[in-house]
């Protein structure tokens, strides 16, 4: 048996204890009163600054305005409860470098700042220790994924409110079945 | 309470065991059909993209489920890791009545002659295990027919050159096509390629009881809210259970398959839906759990007389793994070639099946299934903005301006891509999870890129005004939707694990009856294949059966 084996099976053991209300042993204790599931109140203003970067408003809502953090942290306490570990660590790493680069936080950096940063992220080229083994990269990918997810997915899961995107879209919604393609 | 013998276990309720309990019960055998899954319908998830059969990222919403169901990914590099059933290297397909039938894209493919010879066709392949089926196209042929007349097949077949022949039309007319689809079938013309009406397991005028499609944007990866494809759930299985020979029992997991003190094979145990470990007895077991857990159920069927496993003794069990790669091009159009009018995939290709210059295969192209909002937000030409204004522009501009060709590549089958049972992690009962490793042949690459050009190719004609290509082949283990050959057939059991009728070499009362037979695994989608299969096995144990034929 390899490492990776041994590995493999502390994430499986990870994963069957996270299964049963690791929210609680992971959520700051310390924090004053979250109405969110996972998200402390900063990181949930952070994610709303992060959703409208990766989905930016124009004439339409962006990730923000349709409910991208809601999505996330409603998915990280349910299917997506995996993914919670990397949620706490990278959002932290984020306002760290930030407050290093800038003495802000990413929310009160301008648009253009913002957006460089991300970019940062993305192509891997974050200098903090926090983002070593490509931290940076494999995080930004996953906020982007989860943040499409959110605004294009069903509304059931908490985002794409009001069906923004599907609207956007033009697309009929709710899906009207049937009545539309049968010839009377 | 002590469950009464049968005649007969089935494994599986999906496209394979489906039919078996059919063929089985109505020639008056009594069949208990096992299913881990539950009965579920389009009410149970609607259109909900995130939590389909086909994007699975909130979970599979036909099963199994992400709490009680893990399996081991060997990457090529020797690492390894757990994996859920959401996540794309489960390689999953379903559980449920009807598995993968129930949320299909109902492509109704028969194999082509070459397909059977691979072996003869193509002459041996170093490093691969291909090989010729024991059974021809023509011992086939007749229960392809079946199938499709008994589930319900739309197509028309005498405008493909390639396709084999048969002694009867599909029993539906074909599906018309939509614009995207229409603008395709026109360029196919203007190329000198042989376009033609996919067949589909999916009722194109009303059949048996059941009504015909009203052309929804979301179909394969949903179950269909009227019932217009045609699954084994709402076809054999009910005349399976009409007959009163069967009984389905649903949330049962079959954990090992019994051998007593002679070394015979006399039933399963299993964990109902309360996890109470119980036995069922009968004179034979057929498996249609699915080529991964077929051979899992086998490799952890473990004795005196069958120490590695039934059916293991010359190692040929979980080997040559096989689904498909999956060649695929974009094309994006000037003006809006989506019309609404789905599900979307309805012209195809047969011209680069086989007798490529070069190639070993090949696979058919055709137009895809709708892409979805989430699906398409993924979908960019290269050097495109992957999120940020752009993006969102992008998706506004081009949503409906998109089009996708693509195909299976038929794998070369390497004796590498397997199954094994993982020593130490196990599932929710407490069994082995299977462990999967290997990744596909170095010719597939070389099938793939050619495949690619000519999807390209094809949009192009069609009028995009820019296209982009992949070649569809993942750097792992690669089996899907579309598993198969892990329990191979074949006439030498040094060489394989069943014989020509599914019988498992070594044991005269256990067969196979899935997507595990497949020696190859042709340039189609299985289903069909695996249906006719099912309807030769089914046949020749019933019928062997009422001869009084006992499989001792
Ligand atoms: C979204 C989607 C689209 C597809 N589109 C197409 C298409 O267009 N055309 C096509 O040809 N194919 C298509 N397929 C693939 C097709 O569904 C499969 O090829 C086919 O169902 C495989 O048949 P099988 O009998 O080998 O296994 P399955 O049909 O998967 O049946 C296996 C069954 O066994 C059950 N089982 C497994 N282990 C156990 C156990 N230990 N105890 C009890 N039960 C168990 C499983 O839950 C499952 O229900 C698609 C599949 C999906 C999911």
């Amino acid at each position: 048996m390899n490492n990776q084996d041994n590995l493999s099976r502390r994430r499986f053991l990870q994963l069957t204890a996270t299964g049963l209300g690791s929210i609680y042993l992971l959520s700051q204790c310390s924090q004053p009163f979250s109405k969110w599931r996972f998200f402390t109140n900063a990181e949930a203003r952070l994610m709303d600054a992060i959703a409208d970067q990766i989905i930016p408003p124009d004439e339409w809502p962006g990730g923000r305005e349709s409910g991208v953090t809601n999505f996330i942290d409603k998915q990280l306490a349910g299917p997506y409860v995996r993914y919670q570990e990397e949620y706490r660590k990278g959002l932290l790493a984020i306002q760290n470098s930030c407050e290093t680069r800038f003495r802000k936080k990413f929310e009160e950096l301008k648009w253009d700042e913002q957006t460089a940063f991300l970019e940062l992220m993305e192509a891997g080229k974050m200098k903090e220790a926090s983002w070593k083994d490509e931290f940076d990269k494999t995080f930004f990918a996953l906020i982007r994924d989860h943040s499409m997810q959110g605004y294009y997915g069903s509304p059931r899961h908490g985002g794409n409110k009001n069906n923004v995107s599907y609207r956007m879209l033009q697309l009929d919604y709710p899906l009207i079945i049937g009545q539309n393609r049968y010839k009377s | 309470m002590e469950n009464r013998k049968v005649n007969a276990v089935i494994v599986g309720a999906g496209a394979g065991g489906g039919v078996v309990a059919k063929e089985l019960s109505v020639a008056g055998m009594s069949v208990v059909l096992f299913e881990q899954g539950d009965w579920i319908s389009y009410d149970d998830h609607t259109n909900d993209e995130l939590l389909s059969q086909r994007t699975t990222v909130l979970g599979n919403s036909c099963g199994p489920d992400d709490k009680r169901y893990r399996r081991v990914n060997v990457h090529p590099d020797g690492s390894s890791h757990i994996v859920l059933p959401s996540e794309g290297d489960y390689n999953n397909n379903a559980a449920c009545v009807g598995s993968g039938t129930v949320t299909y894209g109902a492509l109704a493919w028969r194999f082509m002659k070459e397909d059977f010879r691979m072996k003869s066709v193509y002459g041996h392949v170093a490093g691969s295990t291909i090989e010729d089926w024991p059974i021809s196209y023509e011992d086939l042929e007749p229960f392809y027919e079946k199938a499709e007349w008994e589930l319900g097949v739309a197509g028309e077949d005498d405008k493909n050159p390639f396709a084999p022949p048969r002694k009867r039309p599909q029993p539906m007319p074909p599906f018309t096509h939509n614009k995207e689809a229409s603008l395709l079938k026109d360029a196919a013309h203007r190329l000198g390629l042989h376009p033609f009406s996919i067949p589909m397991l999916r009722n194109s005028v009303p059949y048996n009881g059941r009504p015909a499609c009203y052309r929804m944007r979301t179909c394969i990866g949903f179950a269909c809210p009227v019932n217009a494809k045609s699954g084994t759930h709402n076809t054999v299985i009910p005349v399976a259970l009409q007959t009163g020979n069967c009984e389905l029992r649903t949330q049962c997991i079959v954990s090992e398959i019994i051998v007593n003190e002679l070394g015979a094979i006399t039933g399963v145990t299993y964990f109902d839906k309360d996890k109470r470990k119980k036995t069922q007895l009968a004179d034979i077991v057929i498996l249609s759990a699915a080529a991964i857990e077929t051979a899992r159920l086998l490799l952890n069927s473990k004795s005196k007389f069958f120490p590695k496993g039934i059916g293991n003794e010359n190692d040929w069990v979980g080997r040559n793994l096989q689904g498909h790669d999956y060649p695929q091009a974009f094309g994006l159009f000037k003006d809006e070639i989506y019309d609404d009018f789905g599900p979307g995939s309805s012209i195809a290709v047969c011209d680069f099946n086989h007798h490529n210059p070069g190639i070993i295969g090949g696979g058919y192209l055709k137009n895809a299934f709708i892409r979805l909002p989430y699906g398409i937000s993924k979908v960019r030409p290269p050097g495109e903005k992957l999120w940020g204004k752009e993006h969102k522009q992008f998706q506004r501009m081009n949503f409906k301006r998109i089009a996708e060709v693509h195909g299976p590549y038929q794998q070369i089958p390497n004796f590498e891509q397997r199954i094994e049972v993982d020593p130490a992690v196990k599932d929710f009962w407490g069994i082995p999870v299977a462990r999967l490793s290997g990744k596909t042949h170095e010719e597939d690459i070389k099938g793939c890129k050619f495949m690619a050009e000519k999807a390209e190719m094809w949009l192009k004609e069609a009028g995009a005004v820019l296209t982009w290509s992949s070649l569809g082949i993942s750097n792992g283990v690669n089996a899907g939707q579309h598993q198969a050959g892990t329990c191979r057939m074949g006439n030498d059991p040094k060489t394989s694990v069943t014989d020509k009728w599914g019988r498992v070499h070594s044991t005269p009362n256990l067969f196979v009856a899935d997507g595990s037979l497949h020696v190859t695994n042709g340039g189609f989608n299985p289903a069909l294949t695996i249906m006719a299969l099912g309807f030769r096995i089914g046949e020749y144990i019933a019928t062997e059966w009422n001869k009084g034929n006992r499989f001792k």
